[in-house]
């Protein structure tokens, strides 16, 4: 009965819920799903993570290559973020070029490395106008249920923090570069932006981490992107209906201890990590 | 059976020399509007090319969408032509400008008007409202909005750049005062246009 009901008005049965100040699956407005991540996962990659945010799943792959720099940034390595949404995660997307939702996706990834100066360009350099590191950070997809970006800048943060760069050095002879796999560092990551995700309804309501049928019935979304001194790197609202200040207000507070949440639960896989 | 409405509005935002005075209380440059000037649509290739083009399409179209009434048009299709003439900055900001004219000017139905207004914060902290390109670049933090008319709510904003959440506040605030004199010029200049015919 109640699924018959959710097919023919599926924004009746959901309003239902709201009224009740709770979500279908149970969760409160505020609560976000159950997240986990697996650190260091992927044994050819330079660094990977997976991130599960409820069924939504990501991996992402960190793979370093050597690259000349353009002239005029000649001490400035690359990072190139991807996000892919292969058919295998969705019904709504077909195989080919990535789609308009996957390019948006990979201009936010890379608008929140440039802003948030997650890492230090110019740390990727070898050898000032010469070779200097080029970071391909590829995120896939695996399972998509809403909130794909919260998820894709939680992997991308965690595979940055495990990707281990060889120390190279420059023969003076040969002018050749020499890597040394046995001598490997971290890279030094400066701040650990966190996204936060909302969907708007009826143009009042405002819940956090939307499902993927939620995001459906949504007038609206926003996402904002924080780092740990409560300093905005994106404020993403791409349309929808229209928000108070007041409304963006609580959105910020929710932001903040999200972003608490997700730093401790990092710190502790890193951590159980450590001994190699 | 499928009805397409083209339109095509041209906004400048012209920039004044760099001595140019800004008005009290709102430093918004001088901008003019001509609505219908062309007759024919532009048609032809829109080559845009890159995924930022792509990034900022989606937001004026989900912009776009929030406004006008769709459902008084089933089965139709609206396309919003946009033609950059010239950047001088706060280029975002300007198209949502042309965006919202052109839907006017076409009479589609909408259930507020919406504006864009674009402002720069620089490395002590100061605003400044409509960025030209040379603040835009200097700028630590860019912020666009866009405001609807009826109760100055945020439809649509766009970020570049480290801020905190104080600043984004007055940002806010000065982009609300500032669209009222970006609404009060849609009024004056469609008076205008409607006046002569």
């Amino acid at each position: 009965m109640a699924a018959g009901f959710k097919t023919v008005e599926p924004l009746e049965y959901y309003r239902r819920f709201l009224k009740e100040n709770c979500r279908p699956d149970g969760r409160e407005l505020g609560e976000f799903r159950t997240t986990t991540v697996n650190i260091g996962s992927i044994s050819t990659a330079d660094g990977s993570a997976l991130v599960k945010l409820g069924n939504t799943t990501v991996i992402c792959g960190v793979k370093a290559e050597f690259a000349a720099p353009s002239t005029d940034a000649p001490d400035k390595g690359y990072v190139v973020p991807n996000v892919d949404l292969p058919p295998l995660c969705s019904s709504r997307f077909r195989s080919g070029p990535p789609g308009e939702e996957a390019q948006v996706a990979s201009q936010f990834i890379a608008d929140v490395i440039e802003n948030s100066q997650i890492i230090q360009k110019e740390d990727l350099c070898i050898s000032p106008g010469k070779l200097v590191w080029v970071l391909y950070c590829d995120l896939i997809c695996l399972d998509y249920d809403g909130n794909i970006l919260d998820a894709c800048t939680f992997a991308l943060l965690a595979a940055l923090k495990n990707v281990q760069l060889p120390e190279v050095t420059i023969n003076e002879e040969t002018a050749l570069a020499e890597v040394n796999l046995k001598k490997k560092s971290y890279l030094n990551i400066r701040t650990h932006p966190v996204a936060t995700s909302f969907a708007v309804f009826d143009d009042t309501l405002l819940i956090v981490d939307p499902t993927g049928e939620e995001e459906h019935l949504a007038t609206g979304t926003l996402t904002i992107v924080m780092d740990e001194e409560g300093k905005l790197c994106c404020l993403h609202k791409p349309g929808g209906s229209g928000l108070t200040g007041a409304k963006l207000q609580d959105c910020m507070s929710r932001a903040v201890t999200r972003h608490k949440e997700v730093k401790k639960l990092m710190d502790e896989v890193i951590k159980s990590m450590k001994p190699k | 059976m499928e009805e397409e409405t083209h339109t095509d509005a041209k906004i400048r935002a012209e920039n004044g020399t760099g001595s140019s005075p800004r008005g009290p209380g709102c430093s918004l440059r001088h901008f003019a509007c001509e609505q219908n000037l062309l007759s024919r649509p532009d048609g032809s290739a829109s080559f845009l090319q890159g995924v930022a083009e792509k990034s900022r399409e989606r937001l004026i179209r989900n912009t776009c969408e929030a406004v006008v009434l769709g459902t008084l048009h089933p089965r139709t299709s609206i396309t919003v032509v946009l033609q950059v003439v010239s950047d001088a900055g706060s280029l975002l900001a300007c198209c949502l400008n042309a965006a919202c004219m052109a839907l006017v000017d076409a009479g589609v139905p909408m259930r507020a008007l919406f504006c864009g207004v674009a402002c720069a914060l620089d490395s002590d902290g100061t605003l400044v409202l409509d960025p030209t390109s040379k603040q835009e670049k200097e700028a630590r933090a860019v912020l666009t909005f866009a405001l609807d008319s009826v109760e100055r709510k945020l439809l649509m904003s766009s970020t570049k750049g480290l801020y905190s959440d104080t600043e984004l506040q007055q940002c806010l605030a000065a982009a609300q005062a500032a669209s009222q004199h970006v609404f009060r010029f849609y009024r004056e200049s469609l008076q205008r246009r409607y006046s002569k015919s």
